[in-house]
């Protein structure tokens, strides 16, 4: 690894991150998504912008979500102290709020009068729709029919919220469908309509732009452990679908090499060429989607592959196109957790610490465990628990064959 | 640049008439049916075909080719299909240009060099890859350019003066104006819009223009007519194949495709004449 280079520099001019990320877009939306990265860096320079954004944090979000030592989890693996960040306290209960509350105020100082949005489990919706309430915003949600089916707790909260839910019936009826209906939306709404992409991947300036929102919970995490520890972590985890937690912890950590960077796809049925699975890097290959160039799920003649995973905020066929990147140069190491392992991490994360997670951060809880016991007992180990159970315990008792 | 499609709009020039781009989607309804639509297309009215790749996620495209797509697909439909048709439909007929129009995921995996070989063997003359904007599409232009083939650009209502500069660089072939911004099939732009735009256009390039998105029936396309050198109908033929039994696809498409053609052909004669 070239240990000089400059982790800031990333993306460069054209949105790449090495080979992946880039602007594969429509030229419809091309002059939309260069005044959105103008508009962008115009907001990143003003102070105004970010002070903003940190009182919402602060009163309406409730950061700094706490850094928690899990000590029984930790002496129940017997190796690194674990600590949890614990995101799933936060205002909606994930992580998603953090990158929409960014977006929503970008698209207000643009001008932009309508936000749309697309969703899978529906806490990037449920997210969007609550900011968007918050600032007497209409709010378009594009969810598949099929994840309407499945989620309609967090669909019924959308409409409590006041937006509008928008059933996908094209292809699959999930979400990469339901992106491409967003998309199809922003290419005929130019004028009104800001597209609020709920992960960090996209045409550039989204993956930059969702990762800088989502780094609060990295900025954080490393002034926390500093504090409770005096030195830095020996390494950092969270489960990755499209990876924005995942990239908003990592990055703050990138530059400090001696810190591990840890994802955990998730595995579904197992990685395999049935591709019941949606782990994009450890089993898909690069090519392009949504706009960017990235680990995607893909038979030999490039048509995509739908994946599958028990919890449906992993259940996407790609991966932010900086995971790539970081996968590609050894910086950061992707793992992966099957349905069963997540389910079983699940059960164990209530029973110990008294914390239902959400399924997504049950992948990574299903690794902690070994990367705890290969660091040693003398480490640290910050995961991310980016999301609360709450709206998994309808999966959660089917999966363990629990009648409600 | 091709040389078909250079010969084709220069011979539409002497006519005095714009032009039919007639688009299907390869392996639509299957590969036979989809083969003898082809194989029709130049005798029913069409001066240039478009042949869609079909593909899992067409963001650009509205339903009806989304559909189309998805039964291409079930068909067994591919890129390598989609080019061993545009063979098989250059060994029946040495004059019509053929284009491929497709999104990049399934290019990516062939590879750009390939994929422009590979197109040259089958006798294609160029392509629209729509998630390709000029950004992203030197690659492909690079080994289109080697191989004799135009990468085919396109300006919207968003393009404005600096993004036509960037849009025209490099564009080779014709340049397609999406008419309307949305995906394709959804409504049509007006008459007066597309006036203005095309001569937006025509004062910022000599490429030949094709107008598109939203053209279904005669009047429409008679309209486009008038001001553009050819105008590109796909929706509504696609649609055509759904509409009654497999077998007769052929014959709903290519009737409509007459219709349609008529139309272009006849528009400029009837210019000035009483409605």
């Amino acid at each position: 690894m070239d240990v000089r280079r400059n982790w800031q520099d990333l993306p460069d001019a054209e949105g790449r991150f090495g080979a992946y990320g880039g602007r594969f877009v429509a030229e419809t939306l091309m002059p939309l998504v260069l005044d959105l990265e103008r508009e962008y860096r115009a907001a990143q320079a003003d102070p105004e912008f970010a002070a903003t954004m940190a009182d919402f944090w602060t009163h309406y979000v409730g950061r700094p979500s706490p850094l928690y030592f899990a000590e029984r989890l930790t002496a129940h693996h017997g190796g690194a102290k674990i600590y949890f960040k614990r995101d799933e306290l936060n205002h909606t209960g994930a992580h998603k709020i953090n990158n929409c509350l960014g977006q929503v105020l970008l698209a207000m100082r643009m001008g932009k009068t309508r936000i749309i949005a697309e969703t899978g489990a529906g806490q990037h919706g449920v997210a969007t729709a609550t900011v968007c309430a918050r600032f007497g915003l209409p709010c378009v949600v594009f969810m598949g029919a099929t994840d309407i089916e499945r989620q309609k707790p967090n669909v019924f909260r959308m409409k409590l919220l006041g937006a509008e839910v928008r059933p996908v019936t094209s292809g699959a009826a999930t979400l990469k469908d339901a992106m491409n209906e967003a998309l199809r939306d922003w290419v005929t709404n130019v004028a009104d309509t800001f597209y609020c992409i709920g992960t960090a991947a996209g045409p550039h300036p989204y993956p930059e732009m969702v990762r800088e929102f989502q780094s609060v919970i990295g900025r954080e995490a490393r002034a926390q452990i500093l504090e409770r520890e005096g030195r830095l972590p020996d390494a950092v985890m969270a489960c990755i679908g499209g990876g924005s937690n995942a990239i908003g912890l990592f990055h703050p950590f990138i530059a400090d090499e001696g810190v591990r960077l840890i994802g955990v796809e998730a595995a579904g049925h197992g990685i395999d060429d049935r591709f019941e699975h949606s782990a994009a890097i450890n089993g898909g290959k690069p090519g392009v989607l949504h706009g960017n160039r990235t680990y995607l799920l893909q038979n030999d003649d490039g048509q995509i592959l739908e994946g599958h995973s028990i919890s449906a905020g992993l259940d996407y066929p790609g991966v932010g196109p900086e995971h790539s990147y970081l996968a590609d140069i050894g910086r950061a190491q992707y793992l992966s957790a099957t349905d069963a392992e997540a389910l079983e991490a699940f059960t164990l994360c209530a029973k110990l610490e008294g914390i239902l997670p959400a399924l997504e951060p049950s992948h990574a809880l299903a690794r902690v465990g070994d990367v705890a016991r290969e660091i040693g007992k003398d480490g640290l180990l910050i995961m991310n628990l980016c999301g609360r159970g709450d709206k998994d315990v309808f999966t959660v008792a089917d999966a363990l064959g629990v009648k409600l | 640049m091709s040389t078909r499609l250079a010969s084709r709009f220069a011979s539409l020039k002497r006519e005095g008439r714009a032009g039919l781009v007639a688009y299907v989607m390869a392996s639509d309804p299957d590969h036979e049916a989809c083969f003898e639509i082809l194989r029709g297309l130049p005798k029913a009215g069409a001066d240039v075909i478009e042949l869609g790749v079909p593909f899992t996620d067409p963001m650009a495209d509205g339903p009806s080719i989304q559909k189309a797509a998805l039964r291409a697909l079930k068909a067994g439909g591919s890129l390598k299909q989609t080019l061993a048709l545009a063979k098989r439909f250059r060994e029946t007929n040495s004059d019509t240009p053929l284009i491929l129009m497709g999104y990049a995921n399934p290019i990516e995996q062939m590879g750009y060099e390939a994929f422009a070989s590979a197109m040259r063997d089958a006798g294609a003359d160029g392509a629209i890859i729509v998630d390709l904007p000029p950004e992203e599409d030197g690659p492909l232009r690079a080994a289109f350019a080697a191989n004799g083939l135009s990468t085919i650009r396109l300006a919207t209502p968003t393009t404005d003066a600096n993004r036509l500069t960037k849009v025209l660089e490099g564009a080779s072939g014709f340049l397609y104006y999406v008419s309307v911004a949305g995906v394709t099939g959804a409504n049509a732009a007006t008459s007066s819009a597309v006036r203005a735009a095309v001569e937006r256009l025509r004062s910022a390039t000599d490429l030949p223009i094709a107008v598109g998105f939203g053209v279904r029936e005669p009047e429409a396309a008679r309209a486009i007519a008038l001001t553009a050198d050819a105008v590109v109908v796909g929706s509504a033929f696609v649609d055509e194949i759904a509409a009654g039994p497999p077998g007769q696809a052929a014959d709903r498409v290519l009737r409509k495709v007459a219709q349609l053609s008529e139309a272009v052909r006849s528009a400029r004669e009837l210019e000035g004449t009483p409605a």
